[in-house]
């Protein structure tokens, strides 16, 4: 996450779009696919071939997973417009895990209310219903992603569905809920689990409650975050979503909340 | 425990959690002795040791400059990150080509990072005044350039700098607030505005 060693083969725009609607070289698709959003190309052609790629049915895994369209949602979600909800919407009930669970984090990202209803279908049943898959590594829906995008997307009608996950088995899944729940309410008390959960054991489930208290914008928990036993860069960008929030929040005013932020920032580069 | 107990502890340690231990213990006496040896750890490829050692070197000061200068073409890449990462916690002068060319064109985003935080903290006093000034003009025309990277953390830590070097240097206040402004005006991460601004604030600048 923190080095981008990636190094990208150039491609000009025109090459990424014929790349991806060619349908000889499935290897080059999914690179076009990806590249497309990596580099953010606001292009009418590119929207309409990744959109295409959402149907794909070439690229097939040996369990019947569809790579490029979990790449192509992906790369929806970083250069889509309203245009691209409604094929995202459809992408929720794709029979592979992995294109709904890149579907609910692009459709988040998008930021359109009209996802809001489809992404509620897939908490139906609850945490009863909330149970591994059999045979396979996940559960039966990204549930973390759905929660997630549905705090972003401030689904105030979503918190009876959200609210009993905080009490869910898979910590991951506890903290999307008390994000979302602190999104939509602004309850501290949601904000502070997530503050506990900065003292647990396990090193990636402190990453993960520290970018929840980030994205959910829960200013108090900057000191927790500053302090948690974790990664400077990490904490870093923590501490930076929160202060984006809260700058936001002041109409890109200083105040005393986002000036204790830098401070903490500050000593922490 | 002597100094040398400590440096056999590092030496005898059989995991990377003695190991972590045993070099914190040494780092925290901050002996000219156990230079040698913290700078050995730096490559190990054992993070917590390493953060450690940093430490223990940052806090020796002067001479573990001196030492790791001296023995610049021993280092890995790994050891090299962690050295600039020392450089950039003591601040000597000596040390600004390194951290120059590292807050530019290191690979490694962390380590522009702290080369960049580190151009903001050099310990002019140890230079003459002389050498300061036309270095002083190489640390701002450097800092000007990292304003630009494509890494915000790495902006950020570049204004935190300049916001600095603008009081260490008066004369450089004019150039410092338009670029400051220009920043604001342009750069696309609010939390980046809001550092501009707070260091605008820091210099009566409204």
């Amino acid at each position: 996450m923190e080095e981008n060693i990636q190094a990208a083969e150039p491609l000009t725009v025109e090459e990424a779009i014929s790349r991806l609607q060619q349908t000889e070289d499935l290897g080059q698709r999914y690179y076009a696919a990806w590249w497309l959003g990596k580099f953010q190309v606001k292009d009418q052609r590119a929207l309409d071939a990744l959109v295409l790629a959402l149907d794909d049915e070439l690229d097939r895994t040996n369990d019947g997973g569809y790579p490029l369209r979990r790449n192509a949602a992906k790369a929806l979600g970083k250069v889509g417009d309203c245009t691209v909800v409604e094929p995202l919407v459809k992408c929720l009930a794709c029979p592979d895990y992995y294109v709904r669970e890149s579907a609910a984090q692009a459709l988040e990202s998008l930021g359109f209310p009209e996802a809001i209803a489809p992404l509620n279908r897939l908490l139906t049943g609850g945490v009863d219903a909330a149970v591994k898959c059999e045979g396979k590594p996940h559960l039966v829906e990204p549930y973390e992603a759905v929660i997630e995008a549905l705090g972003t997307l401030k689904a105030h009608d979503a918190i009876p569905l959200i609210e009993p996950f905080l009490a869910h088995s898979v910590p991951k899944i506890q903290y999307a809920a008390a994000r979302a729940m602190y999104q939509l309410s602004e309850n501290p008390l949601y904000g502070e689990k997530l503050v506990t959960a900065l003292q647990g054991d396990q090193l990636t489930l402190r990453r993960s409650a520290m970018m929840d208290l980030g994205a959910c914008g829960y200013v108090q928990g900057a000191e927790a975050i500053a302090q948690a036993y974790a990664e400077n860069s990490l904490k870093l960008i923590a501490l930076k979503e929160l202060l984006a929030h809260q700058f936001k929040l002041d109409q890109q005013e200083l105040s005393p909340s986002s000036l204790k932020v830098m401070e903490l920032m500050d000593s922490l580069l | 425990m002597s100094t040398l107990d400590l440096i056999q502890a590092v030496e005898s340690a059989d995991s990377a959690s003695k190991l972590f231990q045993a070099v914190r213990n040494l780092a925290s006496i901050q002996d000219v002795a156990a230079i040698p040896i913290l700078v050995q750890v730096l490559g190990f490829n054992n993070p917590g040791a390493s953060v450690a050692a940093v430490d223990g070197l940052i806090g020796i000061g002067e001479p573990a400059v001196t030492y790791l200068l001296t023995n610049l073409d021993d280092y890995n890449y790994g050891a090299r990150a962690w050295m600039i990462r020392v450089f950039a916690g003591i601040g000597d002068p000596r040390s600004l080509d390194l951290l120059v060319d590292a807050a530019r064109e290191d690979f490694s985003l962390s380590v522009r990072r702290a080369a960049a935080k580190g151009l903001g903290s050099i310990q002019w006093e140890k230079a003459s005044p002389h050498e300061a000034k036309s270095a002083q003009q190489r640390v701002l025309e450097s800092l000007f350039l990292v304003c630009d990277d494509g890494e915000w953390v790495v902006r950020y830590a570049a204004i935190a700098s300049l916001q600095s070097l603008a009081n260490i240097n008066p004369d450089f206040q004019p150039k410092i607030t338009a670029k400051f402004n220009q920043l604001l005006a342009n750069d696309p991460e609010l939390a980046i505005k809001a550092r501009v601004k707070l260091a605008l604030l820091a210099r009566g600048n409204f």
